[in-house]
């Protein structure tokens, strides 16, 4: 690292590459097809998986495979501000990344002209809530016994002045000193490592971003193996 | 088949985990290749009989076969045939061809209507749709009785070892019980009360499905009812 940073201890006490407590659970909406919970410090996300079922309008579907639809929504009572119920561009960003994020690890060849809806719901944020929202989702669409090439997990990496940190709170993310803060979430494949969303708001430099992205891909199997025993059912 | 033998190395497995390596194995439902691994597509109970590794759903819709027994809601009348909704992840089409009597193009309705709910056999599975029959014996429209809904991947349990489950049901309650591999089970018995006895004992073998000897525990359960 070029420099002092001025950020040197992190506000909640954690490591630089510490996750927050996590919590996760399937089966939390018996009425879906599959549905999990995954919970970090105080970011909690669930997901609800229906499907694959007929797609209307018909014009949407696809003759060759299924397609995969994600809707992610936060709760108004969620962020300290009371949030405007429904949809708008922020919550379509977000389902977006995500269908893009979770499509390179879903199967739908076997299911032509259906539809996989993925509900994404956020009860309660505190950043890092689309990445929260893609564990949650994953674990959901495994549940769902949707075939799938193999798993992913997502983490936000941030970058606090020159520090580079993982799993950032709402606090860290609102840090102003020095260059300021910069949120990264990524999201890696379980099985062949690669990327499959990277977005990044603020500023970094070319070595910085790739020591953030490998921090990211450690604290991403770490995530996944918490997956993995909450779907063997080897938690508590 | 050994079940005790197999049951004991059934183990979960998610997407993307490597069941087992060797060029001997082969990848059936839920699986695939990598190289030399056998990986799986899908999250249950990985199978390995003989030299075939399969992975058992533990949960998700209904996916048809052919030759399957469902049950379904007829939801569309066309000019050829019926649109029939069985809870899988696409309609099922029943054509007049395969009603087990003639029919006017125009009379369609009077043999099966909007609502009505058949026992029907898989024939044929397409891309976008699957195609059912009723012309064989015991198949057709269900009149009486109630029906209800379970998890499809529990199907197996509720009928049991060469359907022990279900006779022992009958025997219990003395309805006529038929299980839909979607998931929907059609229970026809003397009277409403017999019925709902029947539909608990299937709640209740749906709740305890992984307890060993759930024979007995569904005689001394029961017994608790009466």
């Amino acid at each position: 690292m070029a420099g002092k940073s001025s950020y040197t201890k992190r506000t909640d006490g954690r490591k630089f590459d510490e996750l927050r407590p996590i919590d996760a659970k399937i089966g939390v909406i018996p009425e879906a097809d599959g549905s999990a919970m995954y919970k970090s410090g105080n970011t909690i996300a669930i997901a609800a998986v229906f499907g694959p079922r007929t797609l209307h309008p018909q014009h949407m579907q696809n003759p060759q495979k299924g397609v995969l639809r994600i809707n992610y929504d936060m709760m108004s009572f969620s962020v300290p501000d009371r949030k405007k119920p429904g949809p708008n561009r922020r919550s379509q960003e977000i389902s977006k990344v995500t269908e893009w994020a979770l499509s390179q690890c879903v199967d739908l060849s076997e299911f032509p002209n259906t539809v996989v809806d993925v509900f994404i719901t956020i009860p309660q944020a505190d950043a890092g809530t689309r990445v929260a929202g893609i564990n949650a989702a994953v674990m959901a669409l495994a549940h769902a016994g949707v075939p799938m090439k193999e798993m992913a997990a997502a983490v936000a990496v941030g970058k606090m002045d020159k520090t580079i940190v993982v799993d950032v709170c709402k606090e860290e993310e609102d840090y102003e000193e020095g260059e300021g803060a910069t949120d990264i979430p990524v999201c890696y494949l379980s099985r062949s490592k690669k990327l499959a969303l990277l977005q990044l708001d603020g500023k970094i430099g070319v070595d910085e971003l790739k020591e953030a992205l490998e921090m990211g891909k450690i604290a991403c199997e770490k995530i996944n193996e918490i997956q993995v025993k909450t779907l063997k059912g080897e938690t508590k | 088949m050994n079940i005790t033998r197999t049951m004991t190395e059934r183990k979960i497995v998610v997407p993307g985990e490597t069941i087992i390596q060797g060029e001997e194995f082969l990848p059936g439902d839920g699986t695939r290749r990598e190289k030399e691994d056998i990986v799986a597509s899908k999250y249950g109970l990985a199978d390995i009989s003989d030299k075939l590794v399969r992975v058992i759903p533990l949960s998700g819709v209904y996916s048809p076969r052919r030759g399957n027994s469902v049950i379904g809601q007829i939801i569309d009348i066309k000019f050829n045939g019926w649109l029939v909704d069985f809870n899988g992840p696409t309609t099922g089409f029943l054509p007049v061809s395969e009603y087990p009597r003639y029919i006017e193009q125009d009379e369609l309705q009077d043999a099966l209507n909007f609502g009505d709910l058949i026992l029907a056999k898989v024939n044929n599975i397409k891309a976008s749709s699957v195609d059912l029959s009723i012309r064989l014996r015991g198949f057709g429209k269900l009149d009486e009785g109630i029906i209800m809904k379970v998890n499809p991947n529990k199907v197996p349990r509720v009928i049991g070892k060469e359907g022990s489950m279900v006779s022992l049901i009958k025997e219990l309650t003395g309805c006529n019980i038929t299980v839909g591999q979607n998931g929907l089970v059609w229970i026809k018995g003397q009277s409403i009360d017999a019925e709902l006895k029947a539909r608990k004992i299937i709640e209740y073998i749906c709740e305890n499905s992984f307890i060993d000897g759930l024979t007995e525990k569904v005689k001394s359960f029961a017994e608790t009812l009466k």
